[in-house]
């Protein structure tokens, strides 16, 4: 297909707004970069054929404004708007609004957001394509009462999650009964003050679990699915450390799992990239759905890694109307991959943020090595937006090799300046109980306290803190 | 009547409010301690209390609700009570 005539708005930032536009413009698609004032001198905004400030530096006033968007889409004349991941990219109403402005929306159209966007309504879903779920309420419960009831057959310990929420917000844990009462009456309002809705429902909390996804792709008529990714390693239920394939699944467990995704993205008539999360329990091998993100995700270069599939290309590609031209048995495994979120924060601090100006930048080079990152030499990184920097992607055909590389990799890695989470991600490789993939959703949160002191910069850096 | 400025030490958003629905910490005028928290500064995400530092009263902000700080820059000053 010829997409010479599409001009792509890119409705994002930072790492994930270069990505895009490397994937449009080897597609011969011009590219066009949003950005708020903070943003003028980015790398996105360069990279971009064009480029348009729309607002201040918070993101409440730019990225997160949709008229905006939508007001530079039409001055600019796109063709099509990718979101990304964050911002606007699960907001079905802006889906909605990219489409009736007469513009394709890259990604699945408005229903599907909001049908799996709903919490309480993707797990629904996924019960009828037979996929399991964590035992948890039937639907949203509106009081207490109704909590206290559905707790007899969820069971504690249990999580009250928002409707709305996501990314690890609203989450409240609830022990017993006691803790129960206490905690559902502030879940509700704090979902209310955060979401502006204050639909809650109850779900079990497994305790020692994995959490596995699993990536799909569709064109909105057939869809695929491309394996799973490991994401068990995560700081207040933020991803840290990510790979391909997980390391603890066996391949019938992985061809069930990854079977069942594709069949569940089939009866949505999925287009685009999206990913099914699951808990995953060593010991029972049991899995159980949690949730599903209608977007590309952070981590989707170890998929890419391993099954060779561009992933930004093909949403770009079917959401322009091109057919998916590749089958299930077109996919396989190679080697393995890990990423690693190199982030602007302090880890011997508490990960307290650290923006600032860039004094010196190297990144490595070698077989396998892939750097995604919107950062350059002497880049003033804003302290308005999250803080992630760059991921280092490293693909091994082992994931020992993987390992291996990524050593190397890191040790040639220089960004001064600022401080960064490298310290820890170098810790974490020389890790034995990472090393032979031991570890929970819960692992890290123990484990750094304990190793805090492989995680202190060179003082030359410390010396660069402000507080 | 001596005087003592409140300086940001981060870069980020100000805000005088703990939500966008709540009150202000503190009006001007109020009467501060070392400890009370004058404003929350969001670096990357995270909220940081910013706290008065001195004993006094806030007689005036110097950034408005909601608006971007560098480090250093004033946010208040406050009359130091002799």
């Amino acid at each position: 297909m010829n997409f010479s005539d599409h001009r792509l708005l890119i409705a994002n930032r930072g790492e994930i707004a270069v990505r895009i536009i490397h994937a449009a413009q080897a597609l011969g698609i011009r590219t066009l970069a949003v950005c708020s004032e903070a943003d003028k001198l980015s790398l996105p905004a360069t990279l971009a054929d064009e480029v348009m400030v729309i607002g201040p530096a918070r993101a409440d006033q730019s990225y997160l404004k949709a008229e905006l968007i939508l007001e530079a889409a039409k001055q600019m004349n796109a063709t099509a708007i990718h979101p990304g991941y964050g911002f606007l990219s699960e907001n079905a109403d802006f889906a909605q609004a990219v489409v009736d402005a007469g513009l394709i929306f890259v990604g699945p159209d408005a229903h599907t957001i909001r049908q799996m966007g709903d919490k309480a309504c993707a797990r629904t879903t996924a019960q009828a394509a037979g996929i399991p779920v964590v035992p948890g309420s039937d639907g949203e419960i509106d009081s207490l009462e109704g909590a206290i009831a559905a707790a007899q057959t969820v069971g504690f310990p249990l999580l009250i999650k928002a409707s709305a929420g996501g990314g690890g917000r609203g989450i409240r844990i609830a022990r017993d009964a006691n803790e129960l009462a206490k905690e559902f009456i502030i879940a509700q309002s704090e979902a209310k003050a955060a979401f502006g809705s204050g639909a809650v429902y109850l779900e079990r909390f497994i305790e020692k679990a994995r959490h596995i996804e699993v990536q799909i792709l569709g064109d909105g008529e057939h869809s695929i699915h491309l394996y799973e990714r490991e994401c068990s390693l995560q700081r207040r239920r933020q991803k840290v450390f990510e790979e391909a394939p997980s390391p603890a699944l066996s391949s019938t467990i992985r061809e069930q799992l990854c079977q069942k995704a594709a069949k569940l993205a089939q009866a949505l008539h999925y287009k685009g990239a999206g990913t099914l999360e699951f808990l995953y329990d060593d010991t029972s091998e049991a899995f159980f759905f949690i949730e599903m993100n209608t977007r590309i995700q952070v981590e989707h270069p170890v998929t890419e890694a391993i099954t060779g599939v561009d992933l930004v290309q093909w949403m770009i590609k079917v959401a322009l109307g091109e057919s998916l031209s590749i089958q299930q048995d077109d996919i396989t495994i190679n080697g393995s991959a890990i990423e690693m979120r190199i982030n602007a924060e302090n880890p011997a601090k508490g990960f307290f943020p650290s923006p600032g100006r860039l004094t010196h930048l190297q990144w490595p080079v070698g077989e396998g090595i892939r750097i995604d990152t919107h950062l350059f030499d002497g880049y003033l990184i804003p302290p308005y937006y999250d803080s992630l920097l760059a991921k280092v992607i490293i693909h091994g055909q082992t994931r020992q090799q993987a390992f291996e590389r990524a050593i190397t990799a890191l040790n040639e890695t220089q960004i001064e300046g600022v401080l960064t989470t490298m310290p820890l991600h170098k810790a974490l490789l020389q890790d034995p109980a990472i090393k032979t993939a031991d570890f929970d959703t819960g692992t890290l949160e123990v484990w750094l306290p304990e190793n805090l002191h492989k995680l202190i910069e060179k003082e030359k850096d410390d010396a660069l803190t402000t507080h | 009547m001596a005087t003592l400025d409140i300086i940001s030490p981060l870069p980020g958003v100000f805000y005088r409010r703990p939500s966008p629905e709540s009150d202000v910490f503190v009006n001007e005028g109020d009467q501060v301690e070392n400890t009370t928290v004058i404003g929350l500064i969001e670096v990357m995400k995270q909220f940081s209390d910013l706290t008065a530092d001195a004993q006094g009263t806030l007689i005036r902000f110097c950034v408005d609700d909601s608006e971007p700080v560098e480090p250093g820059q004033v946010v208040a000053i406050i009359e130091i009570q002799e």
